[in-house]
């Protein structure tokens, strides 16, 4: 008997965890890791970058204002998070389609929603879902939005769509659903144009990432399909959109999909429902991830270029957050829904029964 | 006309929707070289090529998802279930996302897809290939449930379906397959989508019944002919909705009635007519509402069939029951 195994399976199993590091350009000391990378943005770029990931802050810090003072619905915090959601979203375009999580109302916003839109969508009135963006709504299933993303990326191909490309989001723990794989295998066998991200935030509500999975990393979950993926420092809004953008440019090219790790923290609750972080992480953990704000190494670049300052950051958070506070009054003056009105949007022409059922609660509905 | 069964009736209403319409697309597990394990998709590839037609890898979930972004993206996907047991996979699919979509999006987005799969017992096929899921179907608001008993309706039916703008669910009666032909007009014609249709007029006892049991319904009204004794007997053709008018009707007529169903008794199609006639007709009725249906165990494995499903005989025990009442 020969002491080498037939199969060295842990040496087979060590080898997954060498991996490439992820793409980085700013670290967390503002220092350049990618001066090539750096080069591609000019000053106003930058600029544009800070500002949205202030917009967003903003948006957030307001948000659960709102949500404190009764006002809001289901809506899940997105402070940490800043650089992975606007890099990503930043490199699509108007024709593409989005594909989004519950946290990633900010980009729908961007890719068209308004502000108004996402409360009464997070209110869970149907106004709130009548947006002009080529978008779905929040998607509450986690991974359902993967494989749909495979149906839109081989319609856009059936369509001979140019320049269009689908952006779709899950998370870490979105990860494991079996519809996570079915989508990326699909969109793999159709080499269909769908940018799968997935925001590495570190939990999945309670449940920390090293157990959802033994895989060393999310990207990795893309090889099994076929498809070509890398981690990015989701803290890093220069990467994130730097490799958003490349993925984009490579699938407009005529390829297929491809899926993009972004390693991100929330550093706040899962939802404004009554999640306590405190139950499953301690500020020691945190801490780390807090001097890795995505806002303050671009901050301290831009500042250091004289192209940004405390009174502007300060002048812009008012700014946003007065239109916040005005989007938020529009939603309060929305029309309320009507049983009838759900009736009627359930089928195109409601059956006999409904119509009965319609008939009733319009008479009521009349008084 | 020509004389075609159920699956080639199937066949042909593919081929006219995918000549009427570019936008539709076919879908699934071996359709498409292959044409189906049943060869309902026979041809239709070659036909129409491997855009139209095609297939996809084995994951009922995935191929459901990529009919809702088919849908979202212009298209008019006809996606296949190979056994409607393996719908399970694809619940979320189906009741969580492709029948709402309609409502999420206050009509701006839809889901023109049509869903079809057999299902139905009596060929003693393997597990989770021949369960009656329509009990559990039929409870998904948004979603249409059509189960033609008969190669004519199974055309017309179908071409309505593919021309609705709401999700259907076309349910294929395996046992009917291959063992019943019509006459079937060349060409397109349709049958709504909510009508209930009165196979056989008469004036002594209704008998409501959908897919494989309405030929049993038509067996047991041959009997009871023979006695002097006419039933009438309504095929409900979809049941997502329930189209109570044609039942009302005949009750007022007849005044008694058998509601048979080849699914288990519990909470389901059956049900739901008994319920509606006790709403809307119960006095009318001058016996009980007669129930014939599977026993509420989980469904049988093949050799189990034939003693579990009811037939023309449970039929005829139960009417003879209700019209001795």
């Amino acid at each position: 008997m020969a002491n080498k195994p037939i199969v060295d399976f842990e040496a087979i199993k060590n080898n997954l965890s060498n991996v490439s590091k992820p793409i980085q350009v700013l670290n967390e000391n503002a220092e350049i890791t990618d001066q090539e990378i750096f080069d591609t943005f000019s000053d106003d770029d930058l600029v544009e970058f800070m500002k949205k990931m202030v917009w967003e802050r903003a948006l957030h810090e307001q948000t659960m204002n709102f949500s404190r003072q009764g006002r809001m619905g289901f809506y899940a915090p997105t402070e940490g998070e800043e650089a992975s959601e606007m890099g990503t979203v930043l490199a699509m375009k108007k024709q593409d389609y989005l594909l989004p999580a519950y946290r990633d109302v900010p980009q729908l916003i961007q890719h068209g929603a308004t502000v108004t839109e996402a409360y009464l969508w997070s209110r869970g009135n149907v106004v709130g879902n009548k947006f002009k963006a080529r978008s779905m709504m929040p998607q509450i299933i986690i991974g359902a939005a993967y494989v749909e993303a495979a149906g839109v990326g081989l319609g856009i191909k059936k369509n001979k769509e140019e320049d269009t490309i689908a952006f779709t989001y899950t998370g870490d723990g979105g990860t494991s659903q079996g519809d996570s794989y079915e989508g990326m295998n699909f969109a793999g066998a159709y080499q269909a144009p769908v940018l799968f991200i997935v925001q590495n935030n570190g939990f999945a509500i309670s449940t920390p990432r090293v157990k959802q999975t033994a895989a060393p990393t999310l990207a990795q979950k893309a090889v099994a399909a076929g498809i070509p993926s890398v981690q990015v420092d989701g803290m890093d809004i220069l990467a994130c959109y730097a490799v958003a953008k490349a993925a984009r440019d490579y699938m407009v090219a005529g390829n297929g999909p491809v899926l993009i790790e972004t390693l991100t923290y929330r550093f706040g609750a899962h939802s404004s429902a009554g999640d306590d972080p405190k139950r499953y992480r301690t500020k020691a953990e945190e801490q780390p991830w807090f001097e890795k704000d995505p806002l303050i190494r671009l901050r301290k670049v831009l500042e250091d270029k004289g192209l940004w300052s405390e009174e502007q950051e300060d002048k812009l958070v008012d700014e946003y957050k007065a239109s916040f506070k005005e989007a938020i009054k529009e939603a309060d003056a929305a029309p309320s829904d009507k049983v009838s009105d759900m009736l009627k949007r359930t089928f195109e022409i409601p059956t006999p029964e409904m119509k009965q059922e319609i008939d009733k609660f319009e008479a009521k509905e009349s008084k | 006309m020509a004389k075609k069964t159920y699956i080639q009736a199937i066949t042909d209403a593919l081929d006219i929707v995918l000549e009427d319409d570019p936008k539709t697309l076919i879908f699934g597990e071996d359709v498409g070289k292959n044409g189906g394990v049943f060869r309902t998709t026979q041809g239709l590839q070659e036909k129409y090529g491997e855009d139209r037609v095609f297939d996809t890898p084995l994951a009922e979930s995935g191929i459901m998802g990529l009919a809702t972004g088919l849908g979202l993206t212009g298209w008019r996907p006809i996606p296949e279930i190979q056994f409607m047991g393996f719908s399970f996979e694809a619940v979320d699919q189906i009741a969580g996302q492709l029948a709402r979509m309609r409502f999420r999006f206050d009509g701006l987005k839809n889901a023109p897809v049509t869903i079809r799969t057999p299902y139905g017992g009596g060929t003693h096929t393997a597990e989770m290939h021949a369960d009656n899921l329509e009990n559990f179907f039929t409870g998904i608001p948004g979603l249409r449930v059509v189960m033609p008993s008969n190669p004519y309706d199974a055309k017309g039916l179908l071409i309505s379906s593919v021309e609705n703008n709401d999700p259907v669910l076309f349910m294929e009666n395996l046992k009917l397959y291959r063992s019943m032909k019509d006459d079937i007009p060349d060409g397109k014609y349709t049958v709504p989508l909510d009508k209930a249709n009165v196979v056989r007029e008469g004036n002594d006892i209704t008998i409501v019944a959908y897919g494989a049991e309405v030929n049993e319904a038509l067996k047991v009204a041959d009997t009871l002919a023979e006695k002097n004794i006419s039933a009438e007997v309504i095929d409900l053709r979809t049941v997502s909705p329930i189209d109570t008018e044609t039942i009302f009707k005949s009750i007022e007529k007849t005044h008694k009635v058998v509601v048979v169903q080849e699914a288990q008794k519990m909470a389901g199609v059956g049900a739901q007519v008994a319920s509606a006639i006790a709403e809307g007709a119960i006095l009318s009725l001058d016996a009980p509402v007669g129930r014939v249906a599977a026993p509420n165990s989980v469904y049988p494995f093949a050799l189990g069939e034939d003693i579990w499903i009811p037939r023309a005989k449970e039929i005829e025990e139960k009417v003879n029951e209700i019209l001795n009442y």
